[in-house]
C-alpha cells in the first residue's frame, strides 16, 4: 500500500506468517515486532492493521493496555524499576535517583539523545533479591550503587545488553525448605507414564480423592474444575497455565518453571488426558520473558521423548502439545477470563460471568486455567496417588504450599509447608526478628499483626496464593499499604466505573494522608469506598483494592494518626501543595518557594 | 414457581416481572415497564456490565442487573436506599472523572449522566474533581467530539463495530488513563470514515459525540428530561435521535 509501511515489511512479515496472520495473536506480534525499534511505530501499526484485518484503533487499543508496550519512542535502554515495597525497603527509590543523575535523565521520561529511558514499574517476582530492575525486559538483581555505576558505564558505551557481565543476570533461587514437592526429585514422564495406565475418570478420581485445591489464591476444588471441562460440550478443550505471578511479593512460579517445569508440564498433560484437551497454553509474565529459551528446550525434550506431541507415551489417539504466550505487564492478566481476553490477544478486561471457562473459555471453548504449583501438584498426585496426598495437610487444606517470603528476615526464599504451619513458625524459619506485620499473599490478601503471629496458612484461616513479606517495626505500615494502593490503582483494568475511579480516589485520600492533610474524615471515606467496590466491583481486583488500607488503618492505628495534622476538620485545599507544581517546574523547593505553612482552610 | 413452560417471572422491588430465557434482569425489567437506572446498558445492543449503575441486589447478592440473568422466584431488590447511595457514589465518581460543565452542555436535558444524576438527588460531586486534560477533536465539518465528558461505556465502540461495521472508535489505555480513541494516526474523527448516518453518531449517553451546528436547537427547558425524569421516560435509543 504505502511506502512509508515499506521498511516496516521486512520485519513484520516474518512475524506475521509465524503467527499466520491471525489476530488472536496479536499480543505476541507485537512484543516481537516492538524489538525492532524498542517501540511499536505508527507505521508498523498500519502495516499490522492492513494485515490482519483490525482496525488501526483496535491495535493501539491493546498495546496502550500493556505496560511494557509502547507507542512512543523510548530510550535505547529502556530501564524500569521495580517498585514493589519490598524493593523499596531495599533502597530502590536511591538507586533510581542515582542512575537518573548519573545519566542526566528524569524518571519518566527519554534522555535528550534517546540513550535511556528510566521509569518504574509493578512488583518483577525478585522480592528475594532485590532491589530489581528490568532493562528491555531482562531482569537485573541484587541492584547496590556499583552495580548501577557499572550499569550507567555500560549503557553510555551503547554496549549491547549481551554483552553485559553474565553475573548481572544470575537469578537464584533460594529454596530454603522442601518439602513433598520441592523434594520430590521427579523423573520426567514418571507421573504421565502412571496415569497412563488408567482411564481419564480413574486419573479424575485420583485429584478428587487428593482434595487438592488451587494454589492461585481462590481454591476452587481443581477436580471439580477439571470435571466441569471434561463434561462441558466443545469444539475444543483447552489447558491453560496461569503464570502470570503478578501479586507483589510471590516468585514462588517463577522458581517452579525454573527447575520444576517437567512438573508443571506433566501436570498440564494429565488435565489434557482427563478433559481431553489438543492444546495447551502456558501464559508466562512478560517480566519472566528471560525464562523463555529454557522453558521452550523443556518442551521440545518433552516432544521428544514422547510426552508432548502425537500418541504421547505410545497411548494411540492422546495428542497434547503446549504453546507459551508472553504478557507484557499487566497484573490483572492473572485473572483467568482476562488472561483468557488477552490469549485471544485482545486488552485483558475480565469478562462478565457466568459463563466461566470451563464452559466457555479460549475461543469460547471450555477451558481449565489452573495456577502453575496446582499443576505441579496433580504431577504428584498422579505419581503417589489422591490418598497419599489426602494425608498431608489439614482436612480442608491437603497438601503442602510453597511460600515466597520476602522482606526483614535473614533468609529470604523460597519456603515448602505442610498446610496449617503457623505464621510464628515460618518467621522463625526465615529468621525474621522484630516482626510488626505479615502481608499474606500480597495486596490483596491479608496484613497480620504480632498478636496473631498462630494463625495459620490455610484455606479456612489464611488463605494465600503464596506471597509472605515481613515488615519489621522500623518499617512504617502506612507507607506499606500506600504503596500497595498504588500498585492497584496502576494495575486497574478500567472496564468498570467503582474501581477505575475508586483506586485513584484511594491513592489519592493516602497520598493526601501522607502530605499530612488528612483527617479521621478520611479513614470514614475509605470505608466507604470499600463498601462500595466490594459490592458493585466487577472483579478480584476491585474488590480487594482497599484491603490493605482497612487492614493496616485497623492493626496499626498510629501509623496513621500521626499522619494526621487535622483532627476534626477536613482541609478544604492547600495553597502551598497547590504551589508544588510551579516549585517543581522551576526547579526551587527554597523557602522563599512556600508559603508559610499555615491552615487556609481555618 | 412460574406459569408456563415460556415464562418465569421474578420479584422487583415487591413487583412480578416476566420473563424469557434470553433476558438478562433489566432486560424483562424495561419490557414491563420498570426502570432500573443504567448507563452502558442499551436495549439495542449486547449488555456491557461496565457502569455499574444498574447494580441492584438478587437474593442477596449484589450484581449488575444488565448482566445478570434472573431465576424463577428471584428475588431483586433496586430502589433501595442502600442501592441508590451507591449508584449516587458511582455517579459522582464519573462527574469527578471528567469535565462536566452541564450548564453550558449541548447535550444538558438530554444527557442521560445528567438525568440519572438527577433521579438520584446528586447534589454535589462530593469526591475532588480530577479535572483530566482530553482536549476537544472538533476536525470533523459535521461531528465534534468532546471527550471531557465521556465516561466510557464503550457504546459508540459496540455500534460502530457491531452495526456500522466500521471501527471508527476503540477504547485505549489502562484504568484511570483509559480513554476512548478514533481509528485515524492522526486521532481525529475527520480522517476516519465516521459520518452522521452510522450508528454511532447517536448512540452516545452524554455530551460527547455532538452534531455541529444545530446546537441549542431545542431550547434548554424543553428537552427530554426537562419533561419527564429518566425514570419515565423511554430509551432515548429507542425513539428516533
Ligand atoms: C486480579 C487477579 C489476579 C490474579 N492473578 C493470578 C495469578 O497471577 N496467578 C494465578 O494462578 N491466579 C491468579 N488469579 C486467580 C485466577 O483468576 C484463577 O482463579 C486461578 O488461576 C485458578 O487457578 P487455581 O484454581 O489453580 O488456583 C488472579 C485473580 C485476580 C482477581
Ligand atoms: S474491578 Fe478493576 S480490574 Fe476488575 S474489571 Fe473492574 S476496573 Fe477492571
Ligand atoms: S463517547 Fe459517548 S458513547 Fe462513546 S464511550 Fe464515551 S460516553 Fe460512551
Amino acid at each position: 500500500m504505502l511506502s512509508h509501511m515499506h521498511k516496516h515489511a521486512e520485519y513484520l512479515d516474518p512475524i506475521l506468517s509465524r503467527y499466520q496472520y491471525n489476530a488472536h495473536h496479536l499480543l505476541q506480534i507485537l512484543r516481537e515486532a516492538q524489538e525492532y525499534y524498542g517501540y511499536i511505530h505508527a507505521d508498523a501499526i498500519d502495516y499490522m492493521a492492513q494485515q490482519l484485518q483490525l482496525a488501526r484503533s483496535q491495535i493501539e487499543g491493546v498495546a496502550s493496555f500493556y505496560s511494557l508496550l509502547y507507542l512512543q519512542p523510548q530510550g535505547e535502554y529502556r530501564v524500569l524499576f521495580s517498585d514493589n515495597i519490598t524493593d523499596r525497603m531495599l533502597g530502590n527509590m536511591q538507586l533510581m535517583e542515582s542512575m537518573c543523575k548519573e545519566l542526566w535523565v528524569e524518571a519518566g521520561k527519554v534522555s535528550e539523545d534517546g540513550l535511556v529511558s528510566i521509569n518504574t514499574t509493578s512488583c518483577t517476582g525478585m522480592c528475594d533479591q532485590g532491589p530489581a530492575i528490568l532493562v528491555n525486559n531482562i531482569v537485573i538483581n541484587q541492584l547496590t550503587k556499583e552495580r548501577v555505576s557499572a550499569i550507567c558505564e555500560l549503557i553510555r558505551e551503547h554496549i549491547p545488553l549481551s554483552d553485559w557481565p553474565p553475573e548481572f543476570f544470575a537469578i537464584e533461587d533460594h529454596i530454603c525448605k522442601k518439602d513433598i514437592l520441592l523434594d520430590s526429585n521427579f523423573k520426567a514422564g514418571s507421573a504421565l507414564a502412571k496415569s497412563l495406565r488408567h482411564s481419564a475418570l480413574e486419573t479424575l478420581q485420583e485429584i478428587k480423592t487428593s482434595k487438592l485445591r488451587g494454589r492461585g489464591g481462590a481454591g476452587f476444588s481443581t477436580a471439580s474444575k477439571w470435571e466441569f471441562c471434561r463434561s462441558a460440550t466443545g469444539e475444543q478443550h483447552y489447558v491453560v497455565c496461569n503464570a502470570d505471578e503478578g501479586e507483589p511479593g510471590t516468585f514462588k512460579d517463577r522458581v517452579l518453571l525454573t527447575s520444576y517445569a517437567d512438573m508443571v508440564f506433566e501436570g498440564m498433560t494429565i488435565c489434557a488426558h482427563v478433559i481431553g484437551a489438543k492444546k495447551g497454553f502456558l501464559y508466562l509474565r512478560g517480566e519472566y520473558r528471560y525464562l523463555l529459551d529454557h522453558l521452550q528446550a523443556v518442551l521440545h525434550h518433552r516432544r521428544q521423548q514422547s510426552q508432548l506431541g502425537n500418541n504421547i507415551l505410545g497411548h494411540a489417539g492422546f495428542n497434547f502439545d503446549i504453546e507459551i504466550h508472553l504478557g507484557a505487564g499487566a497484573y490483572i492478566c492473572g485473572e483467568e477470563s482476562a488472561l483468557i481476553e488477552s490469549l485471544e490477544g485482545k486488552r485483558g478486561t475480565p469478562r462478565n460471568r457466568p459463563p466461566f471457562p470451563v464452559t466457555s473459555g479460549y475461543l469460547n471453548q471450555p477451558t481449565v486455567v489452573n495456577n502453575v504449583e496446582t499443576f505441579a501438584c496433580a504431577s504428584l498426585i498422579g505419581l503417589h496417588g489422591g490418598a497419599w496426598y489426602a494425608n498431608i495437610g489439614t482436612d480442608t487444606s491437603a497438601g503442602t504450599k510453597i511460600l515466597s517470603v520476602s522482606g526483614d528476615c535473614v533468609r529470604p526464599g523460597l519456603y515448602e509447608y505442610p498446610f496449617g504451619v503457623t505464621v510464628a513458625q515460618v518467621l522463625a524459619d526465615c529468621g525474621a526478628q522484630n516482626t510488626q506485620a505479615v502481608q499474606i499473599s500480597g495486596p490483596s490478601g491479608i496484613c497480620v499483626a504480632a498478636n496473631e503471629f498462630d494463625r495459620r496458612i490455610g484455606f479456612d484461616d489464611l488463605p494465600t496464593a503464596g506471597a509472605f513479606m515481613v515488615f519489621d517495626y522500623s518499617r512504617d505500615m502506612f507507607e506499606v499499604a500506600r504503596n500497595f494502593v498504588h500498585f492497584f490503582k496502576h494495575e486497574s483494568c478500567g472496564f468498570c466505573t467503582p474501581c477505575r475511579v475508586g483506586t485513584s480516589l484511594l491513592a489519592n485520600m493516602m497520598d493526601k494522608l501522607a502530605q499530612g492533610h488528612g483527617s479521621p474524615y478520611d479513614f470514614a471515606e475509605i470505608e466507604k469506598l470499600n463498601v462500595l467496590l466490594l459490592s458493585t466491583s466487577h472483579c478480584g481486583l476491585g474488590h480487594s483494592a482497599c484491603n490493605p488500607v482497612l487492614d493496616t488503618i485497623a492493626k496499626f492505628r498510629p501509623a496513621y494518626d500521626k499522619q494526621l495534622i487535622h483532627k476534626e476538620f477536613i482541609p478544604a485545599f492547600d495553597l502551598d501543595y497547590d504551589l508544588s507544581q510551579a516549585r517543581q517546574m522551576t526547579g526551587r523547593d527554597d523557602a522563599g518557594a512556600h508559603l508559610e505553612r499555615t491552615n487556609v482552610s481555618k | 414457581m412460574f406459569q408456563n413452560k415460556d415464562t418465569y417471572t421474578f420479584l422487583l422491588d415487591g413487583k412480578t416481572i416476566p420473563f424469557t430465557e434470553e433476558q438478562t434482569i433489566i432486560q424483562a425489567a424495561m419490557a414491563a415497564g420498570e426502570y432500573i437506572p443504567h448507563l452502558c446498558f442499551n436495549p439495542e445492543f449486547k449488555p456491557h456490565g461496565s457502569c455499574k449503575i444498574c447494580t441492584v441486589s438478587a437474593n442477596g447478592r449484589q450484581t449488575a442487573s444488565c448482566t445478570q440473568q434472573p431465576q424463577a422466584g428471584m428475588v431483586v431488590e433496586s430502589n433501595t436506599p442502600q442501592i441508590n447511595g451507591e449508584r449516587l457514589a458511582l455517579l459522582q465518581m464519573l462527574f469527578v472523572e471528567g469535565n462536566h460543565f452541564c450548564p453550558s452542555c449541548e447535550k444538558s436535558g438530554d444527557c442521560q449522566l445528567q438525568a440519572t444524576a438527577y433521579e438520584m438527588n446528586m447534589m454535589s460531586s462530593h469526591f475532588d474533581h480530577f479535572f483530566p486534560d482530553r482536549p476537544v477533536d472538533a476536525s470533523h465539518p459535521e461531528y465534534l467530539l468532546d471527550f471531557n465528558r465521556c465516561i466510557l461505556c464503550s457504546l459508540c465502540v459496540r455500534a460502530s463495530s457491531d452495526v456500522d461495521g466500521k471501527d471508527v472508535f476503540s477504547l485505549a489505555g489502562r484504568g484511570i488513563k483509559t480513554r476512548l480513541i478514533v481509528n485515524a494516526e492522526s486521532g481525529r474523527l475527520a480522517d476516519t470514515n465516521f459520518s452522521g448516518d452510522d450508528k454511532a453518531a447517536h448512540v452516545c449517553p452524554v455530551g460527547v459525540i455532538i452534531k455541529k451546528r444545530v446546537g441549542f436547537a431545542v431550547p434548554i427547558g424543553q428537552r427530554s428530561f426537562d419533561e419527564h425524569p429518566i425514570s419515565f421516560t423511554p430509551h432515548p435509543a429507542l425513539k428516533d435521535n
